[in-house]
């Protein structure tokens, strides 16, 4: 492989595009999670949980259209390929996202008795925008693959998938909140984990078995052993996570972001396998990121403005992210 | 069923509903400026209570703006794969500038200028509202810059049927861009006004004559009556640059079927495409030729040049008119709103009862006016590159059918909530008055020592 340019561009692209996919999956992980959590919460709970994500929950789903962005732009055959094929279920998460992003504003504006209402659709669009992207994941994983068994695999992924952002959720309520509503949420995070450490196991046994060219990425001396940490690493944090719900909340509120840092780190490695097994193709063994490219004139104009703005857009969302650090309180306009 | 027709209307859908709430917050972000900044210059506080009111209003919008981008930005692939692959090469550094340098810092400091007033100094608190409102204006430079390429396409060339950039500057500066541009921005600053003037009124007519309601309400009649006058001028050069790059659309925004001198101004009439002729045609001789060319004589294009090669007739000619009555309608309620604000300090109950319906003015112009000038490029998707039916996707019809049912359903719910929640809102503030607490706001002139 020679290292000039239009070798170069489609993989830093793939690079920023799945940089985007993880920090979006991490982001909107959590507040997707706490409105699936909603089901279980109090009236009151639920306004805390909102207060937790009122100010955040835009710039993460900011990380989705530049997930989408990066794929429209750099690699616009496979964007047009995959989502032509995953039609149904990007219709069905584009309506979970409206309903929960507008719920969001409208349960706190509407006269007092119609809130009720759009705490449910609030709720209702959280899960539905997660099963959604759980049902892609794994259809994609499979090859896009949407007979009866990828439609069967793809629900088990949807139902692990949500199951992982109330995980999320859990771990951000115990990060933002205190009290009666933190030790539910530790509880919330135990039974969560389940799912979520079983949807993990299918789609890293799916993978390989779907497809003989991963199995053969993964199952060769000695890339296995290079690759063994991936694995040994994800179940010694999933250990670890789970002996913390037992032990959670701590004096003085010690650790309390831990859940959420491990539960980030667990979507890292997962998510560093998946890469790890595609690579270098970006339509599961169809089309490479090269054949999927844009002209490099393109992407090149692109990278320019991405790498003299990529760091000042993580600087200011970490500055948002501290002026409403600390525990949740009410969010009011004045 | 065609899923070419389908996707068109799902599409045409999509971005109507869509544009309703940019066209709100490009220049609701300035006036929350405006309001910000007078509290900052006076300590009035009820410059602030304006600014709480109105923020609602702006996050809701932004919001409904946010979630309806998402769905558009998903569209060009499950419905239009045929799009990119051709122009993704100009398309896409468009659209990722917009994300990068538009969309996270709208939405980074949304949260502080929504709900960071106590929690950061005032200083930082204008600031984010200055972000927030550059962020929503660079957004609507950067899609207006990809919308007008498509319209005037310059700056690239054409290989293996696929479009290259060769010159960035004349892609996003096309021979469009800088009109569209200005008439969408000011065509925002009239919607706003309209909204805010219109909401102000309701206020008016149930009794409110609180300060934060005089101040809004002026705010919006004199930003109207300053922008039509603007916006009509802004509008007829936009006109002339159309004639000059899409003459065809001239011709049916004009519904001229023939090349001529001397061409009427044709006020009402029924465009009958398949005879080729207007139906009951109401027209000023020789007023479309003075118009376009300054001259009666001056030759103005007719559909007769484009067989085949020119969009439908019928919706663009009445989507025109339809923009342009609304404008002389809000030419004539903001110029009487602002003399009676102006002159007798009050206003009339029946203007203020006309003003009600109008606040929503600036929408029906707005679409009237999208839809003149996207219609009117049909049948090309990318003028002279791309056709419409070329960039449809492999989808099966009835999948559009029921994402576009859905879509549709959806719509119609979340407006109706939405226009519920702004008269809501509005007369939720109407009832408070000046009275409701802002613990987070000092009252300057209140909290000086009285005068012994």
């Amino acid at each position: 492989m020679t290292l000039d340019w239009p070798t170069l561009l489609p993989l830093i692209f793939a690079g920023l595009m799945g940089l985007a996919i993880l920090i979006y999956v991490i982001l909107d992980g959590f507040d997707l999670g706490i409105g699936i959590l909603f089901a279980a919460a109090e009236d009151a709970e639920q306004d805390t949980m909102i207060a937790a994500i009122g100010p955040f929950w835009d710039a993460n789903e900011t990380w989705l259209v530049l997930a989408v962005g990066l794929l429209l732009v750099a690699f616009p055959l496979a964007h047009g390929t995959i989502l032509t094929a995953l039609y149904i279920p990007v219709f069905l998460l584009l309506v979970g996202l409206i309903l929960r992003g507008v719920a969001f504003d409208f349960r706190a504006k509407v006269p007092a008795g119609r809130k009720h209402r759009w705490n449910r659709i609030f709720f209702l669009g959280s899960v539905i925008a997660s099963l959604a992207q759980g049902y892609m994941l794994g259809i994609y994983v499979l090859g896009l693959d949407v007979g009866l068994g990828g439609m069967a695999f793809g629900a088990l992924v949807a139902l692990c998938l949500a199951a992982a952002y109330a995980a999320m959720g859990a771990a951000w309520v115990i990060y933002k909140t205190d009290g009666e509503l933190q030790k539910k949420a530790v509880l919330w995070l135990r039974r969560a984990l389940v799912l979520t450490a079983l949807g993990m196991v299918a789609v890293s046994l799916a993978t390989p078995l779907a497809s003989p060219r991963i199995f053969d990425k993964w199952f060769v001396w000695p890339a296995m052993l290079y690759l063994s940490p991936l694995p040994i690493l994800s179940a010694v944090l999933f250990a670890w996570l789970w002996r913390q719900t037992f032990q959670l909340p701590k004096t003085d509120d010690r650790h309390a972001l831990t859940p959420f840092l491990t539960l980030a780190a667990i979507f890292t490695l997962g998510f560093a396998g998946l890469a790890w097994s595609f690579y270098p193709f970006v339509v599961p063994d169809r089309l490479t990121i090269w054949q999927a490219a844009s002209a490099p004139e393109s992407l090149a104009i692109i990278l320019a403005g991405t790498v003299v703005v990529l760091p000042i857009i993580i600087f200011y969302s970490f500055y948002a992210y501290r002026v409403f650090g600390g525990k949740a309180t009410d969010l009011t306009y004045d | 069923m065609d899923p070419l027709i389908l996707s068109r209307i799902q599409f045409g859908a999509n971005i109507s509903f869509h544009i309703l709430f940019p066209a709100i917050t490009i220049a609701l972000g300035w006036v929350l400026l405006f309001f910000k900044l007078r509290y900052n210059a006076t300590g009035d506080s009820a410059w602030m209570r304006a600014y709480f009111t109105w923020v609602k209003v702006f996050a809701l919008s932004f919001a409904m703006g946010v979630v309806s981008g998402v769905t558009m930005s998903f569209q060009f692939g499950t419905n239009w794969p045929g799009y990119m692959e051709t122009v993704g090469n100009i398309a896409g550094p468009l659209l990722a500038y917009e994300i990068l340098t538009a969309f996270f810092l709208e939405a980074a400091f949304l949260g502080i200028m929504l709900f960071g007033f106590r929690r950061v100094s005032n200083r930082i608190h204008t600031l984010a509202t200055v972000l927030v409102a550059g962020g929503t204006t660079l957004s609507a430079f950067w899609i207006i810059a990809l919308n007008s390429w498509m319209q005037t396409p310059v700056g690239f060339e054409m290989r293996n049927g696929v479009a290259h950039a060769t010159d960035w500057w004349a892609i996003v500066f096309n021979p469009s861009m800088p009109y569209r541009l200005v008439h969408m921005l000011i065509a925002s600053g009239l919607t706003v006004s309209f909204l805010i003037a219109g909401l102000s009124a309701l206020r008016y007519l149930y009794g409110d004559r609180s300060e934060s309601m005089w101040k809004a309400l002026r705010t919006g009649v004199f930003t109207a009556a300053i922008l039509i006058p603007i916006q009509i001028f802004a509008g007829d050069q936009h006109g002339l640059n159309t004639l000059e790059h899409q003459p065809q659309k001239i011709a049916a925004m004009e519904a001229n079927w023939n090349t001529g001198p001397n061409v009427p101004l044709v006020l009402f009439a029924l465009p009958d495409e398949a005879a080729r002729e207007n139906k009951f045609e109401v027209a000023i001789p020789d007023g479309a030729s003075l118009i376009l060319r300054h001259s009666a004589s001056g030759v103005v294009p007719g559909l007769n040049d484009y067989a085949g090669n020119h969009p439908p007739v019928f919706p663009v000619f009445w989507a025109f008119r339809i923009m342009v009555g609304t404008g002389v309608l809000m030419l004539v309620v903001s110029w009487s709103a602002a003399f009676f604000l102006k002159r007798r300090h009050s206003l009339p109950k029946p203007l203020a009862l006309v003003m009600v319906p109008l606040a929503l003015s600036g929408w029906l112009a707005t679409l009237a006016g999208w839809y003149t000038t996207e219609i009117g490029r049909q049948p090309w998707l990318v003028a002279g590159v791309l056709r419409t039916v070329d960039a449809v996707g492999p989808v099966a019809g009835s999948q559009v059918a029921l994402s576009l049912a859905v879509y549709l359903i959806l719509y119609a719910l979340l407006l109706t909530a939405y226009l519920g929640v702004l008269v809501y809102l509005a007369l939720k503030a109407a009832k408070d008055g000046d009275t409701s607490p802002l613990p987070g706001v000092l009252d300057a002139p209140l909290s000086q020592p009285a005068a012994k």
